[in-house]
């Protein structure tokens, strides 16, 4: 394969003329994310031995699963049973679940081959990727940029050519962001849609596991298979899965986009509203009605998110407590001095103060005034979007207000990390699904995301409109 | 309403509360941080929310799940215990709580 990766259908047909057993072809796909992971730290970690006795357990399935042989990255907070998962923190050092993830059984039965690991930042809690305990992840179009975050490990091995697609997980913007970043597709699900059995919890009422890939039809092929309903998970949604790759190639003649003012107002780079823009005029081109609207409550979004997000995170964290898995500091004589010193020694500075945010705004006398007032605005936020749609089939925003930015840039300064997240927040608030595409670069070359978001269960909407929009747009 | 600001005992108080010990300067550290993004928050005050009920799920065709009281297999004791920092004759290992 001295060829690069382009996308799922051709690497079939190459894998499908080869002689050669997986095995050892499996020995080339390893090759090639090491050859540049010294530059981009997007795998934490690769286990050849494993990934390669992997390949060998397929080399015999008959007939061959739709992903067959397909290398695909896995965020390290995926549990894949066995194999070292750790959400890039410390607190999870050596820990190997005893159970797979229910996505990870859907993409093993798919036979795909799954390279572990992807960097991110700490459980998640980040913008840029730079909160990892093994180190930042690099963008693949410039090495002197962030990723994005928190997904960075995956959508920088998707960009920089070390895998063909990946899987990552998504609370506030932590697949589309850094997928609009590194210049690829990425789709976060309706909330309930895939199942989060086996994903370790953030904020479990906005978590959701998507696809990372190359194009809209190799990330509506990954969908279609970790998409479904799961008894091991409890918001998992009993709604049948459409046959999303049924959505590529339709026209949007007809269809309504809506274009929301509050998206396009101060923060945003030049370059990224005249690209956006560019696609708004494409759209119309294509048929699309264009419409006006508005969603009058985004700009306490940000708001809103860092109250529910960091008040579940605080809770959902509560269990590494050194007695069950992971780090136990040995600097301790009693139990609470045990918990205490442990969880000092294991969670980064980010993490902690997420812990600490989070409790404050559930602590006695805080509740109400915090935590339970953004769980009413947050209600305000997902009438804004029920309203919208009942005029519009799906809305058009940038992903990220600028491009990828430099390392260090925002990194002593949280709340200016957080607004990065502004485009793509509410769609978590909402429980709605939205992708993530390329829609240009900038002049320094960096990727700009369009993002398109719909109303529940309408990834179908989603991907027609993408599919559109990528077939038709000037590369 | 009770949003006094943020000062250092609190962030102390937190902390306790999360088991995690500061250092002097990380309380510093953390009470500006915490300060900054929670004066920022304040802004949800200007948001009316009489009579709109807190989200809970945000798909309301959300209901309970209930399954029959079976037993399944679950994971072995020893595939529970193999993280385990410390264990002894099949128990999780700590100091001692009293």
């Amino acid at each position: 394969m001295e060829k690069a990766y382009t996308n799922i259908n051709d690497f079939r047909d190459w894998i499908n003329g080869q002689d050669r057993p997986l095995s050892e072809l499996s020995k080339i796909m390893i090759d090639r994310v090491k050859s540049i992971n010294d530059d981009i730290n997007s795998f934490i970690s690769v286990d050849e031995d494993l990934i390669s006795g992997c390949a060998a357990a397929l080399e015999k399935q008959d007939p061959r699963g739709a992903l067959w042989g397909v290398p695909v990255a896995v965020k390290d907070n995926i549990c894949i049973k066995g194999r070292l998962t750790t959400c890039a923190s410390h607190i999870l050092d050596g820990f190997r679940p005893p159970y797979n993830a229910t996505v990870i059984e859907k993409l093993d039965k798919a036979a795909a081959l799954l390279f572990g690991r992807a960097n991110m930042d700490e459980f998640a809690f980040g913008s840029s990727c730079e909160t990892s305990c093994y180190g930042p992840t690099r963008n693949p179009k410039d090495l002197s940029c962030i990723p994005g975050g928190s997904s960075g490990g995956s959508a920088a091995a998707v960009a920089g050519g070390q895998v063909l697609a990946a899987i990552g997980s998504d609370t506030g913007g932590s697949i589309r962001q850094p997928a609009s970043m590194c210049g690829i597709v990425s789709i976060k699900p309706t909330y309930g849609r895939v199942s989060r059995y086996g994903l370790i919890a953030f904020a479990s009422s906005l978590d959701q596991i998507g696809p990372l890939a190359r194009n809209v039809e190799d990330c509506a092929a990954l969908l279609e298979i970790i998409a479904g309903y799961d008894e091991k998970d409890s918001t998992s949604v009993d709604k049948e899965v459409p046959k999303y790759t049924e959505s590529l190639g339709k026209d949007v003649k007809g269809l309504t986009i809506g274009i929301p003012a509050e998206y396009f107002g101060e923060g945003m780079d030049k370059e990224v509203r005249s690209k956006v823009e560019d696609a708004v005029n494409l759209m119309k081109k294509l048929g699309a009605v264009i419409k006006n609207i508005s969603l009058p409550h985004t700009r306490y979004a940000v708001s809103c998110y860092y109250i529910i997000a960091p008040a579940e995170a605080s809770s959902n964290l509560a269990r590494y407590d050194g007695v069950h898995y992971g780090l136990r500091s040995e600097a301790c004589d009693d139990m609470v001095e045990m918990y205490t010193a442990t969880r000092n020694e294991g969670f980064g500075a980010e993490v902690k103060r997420r812990i600490l945010l989070g409790t404050y705004s559930l602590s006695s006398g805080y509740y109400d005034a915090y935590y339970l007032k953004a769980l009413k605005v947050r209600t305000r936020i997902s009438d804004d979007f029920k309203k919208a749609f009942e005029e519009c089939d799906c809305i058009l925003t940038p992903t990220s207000p600028s491009t990828a930015f430099e390392l260090g840039e925002k990194m002593d300064d949280p709340l200016k990390m957080y607004l990065s997240d502004i485009y793509t927040i509410p769609a978590n608030l909402a429980g709605i699904p939205a992708i993530s595409l390329p829609c240009g670069e900038d002049r320094k070359g960096l990727p700009v995301g369009l993002q398109l978001m719909a109303g529940p269960f309408a990834e179908d909407v989603l991907i027609r409109v993408a599919h559109a929009f990528e077939s038709n747009s000037v590369k | 309403m009770n949003k006094e600001s943020i000062n250092e005992e609190v962030v102390r108080h937190i902390a306790a509360l999360s088991r995690l010990s500061l250092s002097d300067t990380d309380v510093k550290k953390y009470q500006s941080q915490l300060k900054n993004i929670l004066d920022y928050i304040e802004q949800l005050d200007e948001v009316n929310t009489e009579d709109i009920p807190p989200t809970t799920h945000v798909l309301s065709s959300m209901k309970n799940v209930f399954r029959e009281d079976v037993a399944k297999d679950s994971l072995s004791q020893e595939e529970v215990l193999d993280n385990a920092p410390s264990r002894r004759n099949g128990f999780f290992r700590v100091p001692k709580v009293i």
